[in-house]
């Protein structure tokens, strides 16, 4: 590395000594000694004819490798010094002074040689200049550089992080004049980032000046109007996604619960258990397939569909079936096989969380407006909740599985009478519902942790989609679960999320006086259950 | 919907009534003389590991008690249970953090938790928590209150069966999380601990110690006391009527209403008590005692013991949290295993709980003796 910046620094020099004298004599000593105003000034000025000698001669004044004599600036490369505005070899006397760089003039220096980079060919380089510069604390100084660079620009991204930063430095200029300018010119922008700038810029001691503070307020006013919908938008569909995860996971709950009144506690595990084999499945792609990575998902959505239905019936057979219309018992058992679930998958996996990667096209996101970008693994799981909602309102409405599970539900007796077999149609129903966890398990492993603990959390919350939503109603479920996340996601926003889950609750309670029996009541006799 | 009806059969006689409650009396004098009595190492000494382990059990049996009250002879099952617990644990739990005084870490009259937030007084809910009767009256009230107004609300609307059970945990849940919060004033994840004193005694010697032993075996009798006679009244005959059939208490012209609330807050209430002897007794209270699995954990005690006995709560608390204590020391990892078989095998095989079967064995012995 520092072989190579030598012959970097060498063939520069070398360049520079060819190309006529691009960095002037005083101009480096102008850099290298007075005082530090004066040094940060002279390097924007320099800076501003962007000559590339002058990257050289910053990179080693922040390697410490300048040294000033009453007649030359010199550059010393090991054992050799050369003239830093001729490229020529010269003598290093003993009495050279070195160049001695507080914190603000590296940090001057630091933002030079990136802004140098501005001026690369390549964007790649120049986006990690940008990304750079905007690390680093600027000075008014260093306007010049930024103004070259803007003109240079071509790319619009860039160009508009080069605006507000140069926005950014002017608004905090020690020229009213110019601050107010800046103030005027920040509300033409639509950005948060310009937002949380202006909001700095309005915080007590900041802005001094009456004028320039007002022009601050109406560009404030100004950007916050034109944010708000992104904003409100981004609320929206937080709200959304987190309804369409608790759909997920309710849709589920509503065939155990709703159609079958059997009260799974272990659901919050079998969601546990679709997470766990997703996380399965992509690491025998990724020691197996790494070619195919990127579509381990569509296997993971079946696999994490069987594996829990397995486990459901496995439940049903051996425990559940014998505690149909006790809903209080099977409440306790199945919270004792919940911590059976999760002993074991602690004691298989271990207690730790697992990493499971989203694909990488479910990475990133959609751009909507400047301050809202939607996350493609959100999007994903919100389409792929309303499939699994159509495919399980198809299955209970058009097929024979359906009819049957609702004939079961309706009269056992009577269907059993028509010749249903009532005990299997049980097990299918239940290991559906299960199924349905697996798939909420897999699409949650995409947005969040996978751990013993991942069905734990959500237990209560979908318990409240169903009892929200009206036993037995796919609708309710529906409604309540998109409701219920969109009511957390803008109660949260307004007073903080564990008051929004306690005002949700609140809400609950409170409606449920109103409607005892949830959002879409069943009509008729089979309401007094 | 109905929970399975017990066997109405009388579980004891009046004189084995009198009998078991003598017996919790004799367990509650005969464990302080042998725990200071009996010199270290003798064979009838009890160590104080085994005094604390007790006493903090017969905390956990009030519990149990209260929720058979409300789950064994009115047949609504809480899932709240632990939050009453925790509210009763936290009041004394204040009084005590008090005591402390100067001697925290920080020497400041400030308990230690809110000097570490950099809070200048007390917040307006600690007002008063220097004095003991005024905490003891919030151990009681706060609880009390609570599921007054929550039962009255959830009752009016007829919230019943497993919606009422789902609620209450949601209830817990959600206190959970408010407890959890710096800003709620109640030590955050850390709750409190380190207590110093109680009423000038300090808290850690072992007259202290057994003499909050002989008072919480004392309650424990107290409430069985009560709970039997509450079950024997008229009282208690309309709380088993609305657990086997509420519309025909209805139809009787009985508003289930006032009887339910009525045993449902004495219940929050004994569970407050317990949790105020049991927050000196085991020195911390944090809020993962509000968690919806310590609620869930007391319906257990009670469904393993044998719902709607009165003793079965009493002995499913000691055998459930006596294993509980074996386990985590001697085969930590099975005992959620154990937990959860246990969950497992008391509601598929054992639907009156370990009392009902040593009556269902002793009803077959008689059996094959009678020919």
């Amino acid at each position: 590395m520092q072989g190579l910046r030598l012959l970097l620094g060498l063939a520069v020099a070398l360049w520079g000594g060819a190309s006529a004298h691009a960095l002037t004599a005083e101009q480096a000593r102008a850099m290298a000694s007075g005082d530090t105003d004066a040094r940060v000034a002279a390097l924007g000025a320099a800076a501003a004819t962007a000559d590339p000698a002058l990257a050289a001669f910053a990179q080693a004044l922040l390697d410490d490798a300048v040294k000033l004599t009453p007649a030359l600036v010199l550059v010393v490369k090991g054992d050799t010094a050369v003239d830093a505005s001729t490229g020529a070899p010269a003598t290093l006397p003993a009495d050279a002074e070195d160049v001695v760089n507080n914190n603000r003039m590296r940090g001057a220096l630091q933002a030079a040689v990136a802004s140098l980079r501005l001026l690369d060919t390549d964007p790649a380089v120049r986006a990690a200049a940008v990304a750079e510069l905007a690390k680093t604390p600027l000075e008014e100084a260093q306007l010049p550089l930024i103004d070259k660079a803007l003109a240079a620009e071509a790319d619009a991204g860039l160009k508009a992080q080069l605006t507000r930063m140069r926005a950014g430095l002017l608004v905090a200029s020690s020229d009213p004049a110019k601050r107010l300018a800046a103030a005027q010119a920040l509300g033409e922008s639509d950005e948060s980032q310009v937002k949380a700038l202006l909001m700095e810029r309005l915080a007590d001691g900041a802005e001094t000046d009456p004028a320039v503070r007002s022009a601050l307020r109406v560009a404030l006013d100004q950007v916050s109007s034109r944010l708000v919908w992104g904003e409100r938008l981004g609320v929206v569909f937080t709200g959304i996604s987190l309804g369409s995860i608790l759909l997920l996971v309710a849709l589920g709950l509503a065939i155990t619960y709703g159609l079958m009144g059997v009260i799974n506690m272990a659901h919050g595990e079998l969601m546990m258990i679709g997470a766990y084999a997703t996380y399965v499945v992509q690491n025998l792609f990724r020691a197996h397939l790494p070619g195919a990575f990127d579509y381990y998902v569509w296997l993971a959505v079946p696999v994490s569909f069987l594996a829990a239905a397995l486990v459901g019936a496995l439940m049903e057979r051996s425990v559940i079936r014998w505690l149909y219309g006790r809903p209080l018992e099977t409440l306790l058992a199945t919270w004792g096989i919940s911590l059976v679930l999760m002993q074991s998958v602690r004691t298989l996996f271990g207690a730790q969380n697992v990493p499971v990667e989203n694909p990488s096209w479910l990475s990133g996101g959609v751009a909507v407006a400047s301050n809202l970008t939607l996350p493609f693994n959100r999007i994903a799981i919100i389409g792929f909740a309303f499939l699994v909602l159509g495919g399980v309102a198809l299955l209970i409405a058009r097929t024979r599985l359906g009819l049957f599970v609702r004939g079961v539900t309706q009269n056992r007796r009577m269907a059993a009478c028509m010749g249903v077999n009532t005990a299997r149609i049980d097990t299918y129903a239940f290991s559906l519902g299960a199924g349905i966890a697996g798939l909420a398990g897999c699409a949650l492993s995409q947005v969040g942790n996978v751990g013993p603990d991942l069905g734990q959390s959500y237990i209560v919350d979908s318990f409240m989609v169903v009892v929200l939503g009206g036993v037995g109603q796919l609708a309710g479920t529906v409604v309540a679960g998109l409701g219920l996340g969109v009511l957390n996601k803008l109660l949260e926003g307004w007073a903080g999320a564990v008051l929004a889950k306690i005002m949700v609750l609140v809400v609950i309670v409170v409606f449920i006086q109103k409607r005892p029996q949830g959002l879409f009541a069943m009509k008729g006799r089979s309401a007094e259950a | 919907m109905m929970s399975q009806p017990a066997p109405r059969t009388t579980l004891l006689s009046p004189t084995g009534w009198t009998a078991v409650a003598i017996a919790l009396l004799v367990v509650t004098l005969v464990v302080p003389v042998l725990n200071l009595a009996i010199p270290d190492g003798s064979v009838f000494h009890l160590s104080d590991y085994a005094v604390a382990l007790t006493g903090k059990i017969m905390c956990y049996a009030i519990c149990a008690l209260a929720m058979d009250l409300i789950w064994g002879y009115t047949g609504i099952l809480s899932l709240g249970h632990g939050l009453f617990f925790a509210l009763g644990g936290y009041a004394m739990g204040m009084y005590l953090m008090r005591q402390i005084g100067r001697d925290g870490n920080y020497q400041s009259d400030l308990p230690d938790f809110m000097v570490f937030l950099d809070w200048k007084a007390l917040p307006w809910h600690w007002a008063w928590s220097d004095s003991f009767a005024f905490q003891m009256l919030m151990v009681v009230l706060v609880p009390g209150l609570l599921a007054l107004v929550f039962g009255f609300f959830a009752f009016r609307s007829r919230i019943k069966g497993v919606y009422f059970s789902i609620i209450t945990q949601a209830l817990t849940f959600a206190a959970m999380l408010l407890f959890f919060r710096n800003e709620t004033g109640f030590g955050g994840n850390n709750g409190f601990t380190d207590f110093k004193r109680l009423v000038g005694t300090p808290i850690a010697v072992p007259s202290t110690r057994m003499v909050l032993f002989v008072l919480t075996g004392l309650v424990l009798i107290g409430f069985f006391l009560m709970a039997r006679a509450i079950v024997t009244s008229k009282f208690g005959r309309v709380l088993q009527a609305i657990r086997d059939a509420e519309s025909r208490v209805m139809f009787t012209g009985y508003d289930p209403l006032a009887y339910k609330l009525a045993i449902w807050t004495l219940s929050a209430v004994m569970c407050g008590v317990a949790g105020a002897l049991y927050v000196p007794q085991v020195g911390i209270i944090n809020p993962g005692e509000m968690s919806p699995a310590a609620s869930i954990e007391i319906a257990i005690w009670a469904a393993v013991g044998g719902r709607a006995t009165l003793i079965g709560p009493i002995v499913g608390a000691f055998f459930v949290n006596g294993a509980k204590s074996w386990f985590t020391q001697v085969v930590p990892e099975f005992w959620l295993y154990f937990l959860g078989a246990l969950f497992i095998a008391v509601t598929l095989f054992l639907p009156n709980g370990l009392v009902g079967l040593v009556g269902q064995l002793r009803r077959k012995g008689k059996k094959e003796a009678a020919p």
